[in-house]
């Protein structure tokens, strides 16, 4: 292996143990949920991204042939990750934050979705759907 | 050199593994036990794959992949758990 191609496989290994470090330290440094949930995002995209593309590259070197099955698990993890964030964020609201102190009023027929998913009393969003229809 | 490197990435992500331990036993909330099992099956994904690339062998993608779908699915049923009293409804 020539040692220009180990040593950006070593850089990109460093540098995605070192996001995965600093996402993990952000959890037990930041002092509530919703700060928190900012932090292991760098681990799921610096940090997984840059070992995954190191053994993309690694086994490119080592076996001699091209392959992307490394970028599915960096797709999923893009593509799941912000799902994610939004549900636990919503669970996290559903169970510690007061609707009625902690958030602004909504403006909208209906209260916040988390908390208010069916509606006030007597309003029915059916008719809201056949006013748009005609 | 990749072995050097290979040894500075298995104790990070070791370390970070143990801060998520951490917030699983202690956190507050619910929510931050969701978060910190989450991030665990990020942890170890990016352990499975640093272990291939120690072994050179392709094997544990696939156990890298499952790992992906998995904490995903777990992560989204606990919410949703939390959140509707039912998973599938």
């Amino acid at each position: 292996m020539p040692f220009v191609v180990e040593l950006i496989i070593s850089l990109l290994i460093v540098i995605g143990g070192v996001f995965l470090l600093v996402g993990s330290f952000g959890m037990i440094k930041l002092r509530d949920l919703l700060p928190r949930l900012h932090a292991p995002t760098k681990a799921s995209t610096v940090g997984l991204g840059g070992v995954l593309i190191a053994s993309m590259l690694f086994f490119w070197v080592e076996r001699g042939h091209f392959t992307i099955h490394e970028l599915l698990i960096t797709l999923f993890i893009f593509l799941t990750a912000p799902i994610t964030a939004n549900l636990i964020a919503k669970a996290y609201m559903l169970l510690n934050v007061d609707p009625n102190k902690d958030l602004p009023p909504s403006n909208q027929n209906e209260g916040w979705a988390t908390f208010d998913p069916i509606g006030p009393e007597g309003y029915d969003p059916s008719e809201e759907y056949e006013e748009k229809e005609t | 050199m990749i072995e050097y490197a290979l040894n500075f990435g298995f104790v990070c992500v070791a370390l970070a593994l143990l801060m998520n331990l951490y917030r699983l036993t202690v956190g507050p909330t619910t929510a931050d036990r969701v978060l910190a099992v989450d991030t665990m099956a990020i942890n170890g994904i990016a352990l499975l794959v640093l272990y291939g690339i120690g072994k050179a062998t392709a094997m544990y993608f696939e156990g890298a992949l499952l790992f992906a779908m998995f904490g995903f699915v777990s992560t989204v049923a606990y919410c949703k758990f939390v959140l509707r009293g039912d998973i599938i409804e």
